[in-house]
């Protein structure tokens, strides 16, 4: 009962017209990004970011989960289109959307996806208030040992479940953790990796300039090589008759739409899994156990709901270690957590006790934004569409402005802006030889936290790294943590067994 | 691709080395009774990095698989005059900031980028070489209240700091 009455206080929160407003600004801002090829919900939140320092900080995250909420919606939207994803969390949308719309089912495709997202977000939301708060008050005992084990488990899921290269993926978690130690050594207070003696290393590298480089400048980059070619937009035939038809013909796929949101949201969880894999996941679930597998990536109803339940639940779902255990499950939620910490608020689980109106404003605002997203979203499909015409030459430049802006915004200090511009560039290189990029982000934000419980817990145990191991939970968290480090490895020392037996 | 790898790959190697080299100016040891120095952290994170680079190099040479062994162009060949064109415009454009300003830069880009990188005529060049600096201006000069560097033309807004400050 106690959590009703908080989502009560909640919702009192988020019907505040700041915040009401700023909500259905960010539903329709964030379908606006999702929409765009290639620009997605982190896109996004790094982007715009800076400019959520004009309102308070509850104000500010309710804005951005919109966005969050907005974009996943969005997405589905340019998959359908023009066949190319929105972002990579609708790349499965492409597999039977296009095909519908090619069909001239396109307004079909496009009704389901905005039902399934709204059917994923609200089974999703319902999750998290149930799960969250008793996962708080678990988290409320962890000292800096079972802190420091949770962020090596966030890292090691990179490892075993991220797919990803994975000496890659290992260099993009180190360069993130060694661009975090940058500035002063938080325990002597001395300056550290200063180079060339240049005075803007002295505050650090801000994660927003690694973010930004990286998903603003580095991804439009990205945008300009691979939307070279031309692209063709798919035709629309939308009427209210149509419309009710398609509503209708949704029902057989309730099924679908329940598989792929508890999926998403269980996978959205994992730090290095989230959306796009959990779509991809929900993807194949749904293909398997379909009466009529054959007619998947032909342009079935199922292919396209099982992906956008999946990813709207993913998205709730990484905000779950993010809120009570100080731990993003997605780049996105990396994004917003180095904002809770620059808005003044220390992630974890105290927040459920100390600011209560932000946590429960935010699930509250959650609830609202999922619900506009979804109106909006059916009710200005063809300014969506007319979105996808817009030629990239007058995007690209605006979204370069708002980086230069945005990079410097935080520290007002042009070094930083330079830092971006490199982190842009050499970020699209190494990613054009499948670095993964989402790891140094987490990395980043992660880094400073992560030092200091490493090295509290070293003072606690006097300099021995037993104490990762003596206390029950860090101990089962860190055993996890290594077996999933190690999981890479004992896969190339089967194969090696096998090539050998083989031979 | 391939040689790309086999580049990027050195490269960051080097970068490796190079923090390891920076990290050991504190002390990277063991402090008896406190756990490692200022140092150690981000040395053996770049210690790591470099072992990283390492098993990449290896790979190359013995086991090349995905882009280590494709021998496709390192960027597409149609895309790679506009994204070098567009890569020197940008540093050119933050170059300006220092000199001109924010207001004095952003609105060359524009008109750079719109109209010489995308074609589109004046009309439309003109409206977002202008909104853009005045929205940018109100935006964080005036709600904000974050002052953007202005380089040599600062004086010229010593008028609009006594009307919207």
């Amino acid at each position: 009962m106690e959590i009703l009455t908080h989502l009560l206080e909640g919702f009192g929160i988020a019907f505040l017209p700041l915040n009401l407003g700023l909500a259905i600004f960010g539903c329709l801002l964030g379908l606006f990004i999702g929409a765009m090829p290639g620009l997605g919900s982190v896109n996004g939140v790094a982007i715009l970011l800076p400019l959520t320092f004009l309102v308070p900080p509850t104000s500010a995250v309710i804005f951005l989960g919109a966005i969050y909420y907005g974009a996943m919606y969005g997405g589905a939207i340019s998959s359908i289109m023009l066949g190319i994803p929105g972002a990579s969390t609708a790349v499965a949308t492409t597999f039977d959307g296009r095909p519908l719309a090619r069909k001239g089912m396109a307004d079909r495709a496009l009704v389901a996806a905005a039902t399934a997202s709204f059917v994923g977000g609200t089974i999703s939301i319902v999750l998290f208030t149930m799960f969250a708060p008793p996962l708080a008050a678990v988290a409320l005992v962890f000292g800096a040992p079972e802190e420091f084990a949770l962020m090596l488990l966030a890292f090691a899921t990179f490892i075993g479940l991220g797919g990803d290269d994975i000496p890659k993926t290992f260099f993009s978690i180190l360069i993130g953790l060694v661009l975090s130690a940058v500035g002063l050594d938080i325990v002597s207070g001395q300056p550290r990796l200063i180079f060339f003696d240049i005075p803007g290393f002295f505050h650090g590298i801000n994660f927003l300039v690694l973010a930004i480089g990286i998903y603003g400048i580095g991804e439009i980059l990205w945008t300009i090589e691979t939307s070279h070619k031309g692209i063709e937009v798919s035709q629309a035939r939308l009427s209210i008759p149509r419309f009710v038809d398609s509503l209708r013909s949704l029902a057989g796929t309730a099924k679908t739409m329940v598989m792929g949101s508890f999926l998403g949201y269980f996978v959205g969880i994992l730090p290095a899994a989230g959306a796009t894999p959990g779509s991809l996941m929900a993807y194949g679930v749904a293909k398997s156990i379909s009466k009529d597998p054959d007619s998947f990536g032909k342009g079935n109803v199922d292919g396209v709901v099982a992906p956008e339940s999946a990813n709207n639940a993913a998205s709730t779902g990484s905000m779950l270690p993010m809120l009570t255990l100080g731990i993003p499950g997605s780049p996105t939620t990396a994004i917003l957590l180095g904002g809770m910490v620059i808005w003044g608020l220390e992630p974890g689980p105290m927040l459920f006790i100390e600011h209560t109106d932000f946590v429960w404003g935010l699930i509250a605002s959650l609830y609202a934004a999922n619900l506009f997203a979804l109106i909006l979203n059916l009710a200005f499909i063809p300014a969506f569409i007319a979105v996808l015409r817009l030629p990239f030459t007058i995007l690209a430049p605006v979204i370069f402005i708002l980086c230069l802006v945005g990079g410097y915004a935080p520290t007002q200090d042009m070094h930083d802006v330079w830092l971006m511009f490199l982190f842009g560039v050499v970020g699209y290189l190494l990613r054009k030889l499948d670095y993964p990029m989402a790891p140094a982000v987490l990395a980043i934000v992660l880094g400073p936290l992560a030092e200091t419980s490493m090295r509290q817990s070293l003072l606690i145990g006097h300099g021995s790294p037993a104490i990762f191991f003596e206390r029950p939970i860090s101990g089962a968290i860190m055993v996890v943590a290594i077996v999933l480090l190690a999981l890479p490895l004992i896969r190339l020392v089967r194969r090696a067994v096998r090539r050998s037996a083989d031979a | 691709m391939r040689q790309a790898e086999l580049v990027l790959a050195l490269i960051m190697g080097l970068v490796s080395a190079s923090l390891m080299w920076k990290s050991a100016e504190l002390p990277v040891g063991w402090i008896p009774d406190e756990g490692p120095g200022g140092g150690a952290f981000p040395f053996w994170l770049s210690a790591g990095m470099l072992a990283c680079c390492v098993w990449i190099l290896i790979r190359w040479v013995r086991n090349p698989t995905g882009v280590a062994a494709d021998e496709g162009p390192y960027i597409a060949p149609e895309a790679r005059s506009q994204i070098i064109v567009v890569t020197i415009a940008l540093a050119v454009m933050i170059g300006l900031v220092h000199i001109i300003g924010v207001y004095g830069a952003v609105p060359l880009f524009l008109v750079f980028y719109l109209r010489g990188l995308g074609r589109h005529g004046w009309k439309l060049t003109t409206a977002f070489a202008v909104a853009t600096p005045v929205v940018t201006f109100f935006f964080f000069e005036a709600a904000l209240k974050i002052t953007l560097p202005k380089g040599y033309t600062e004086p010229l807004f010593y008028p609009l700091y006594d009307w919207f400050m």
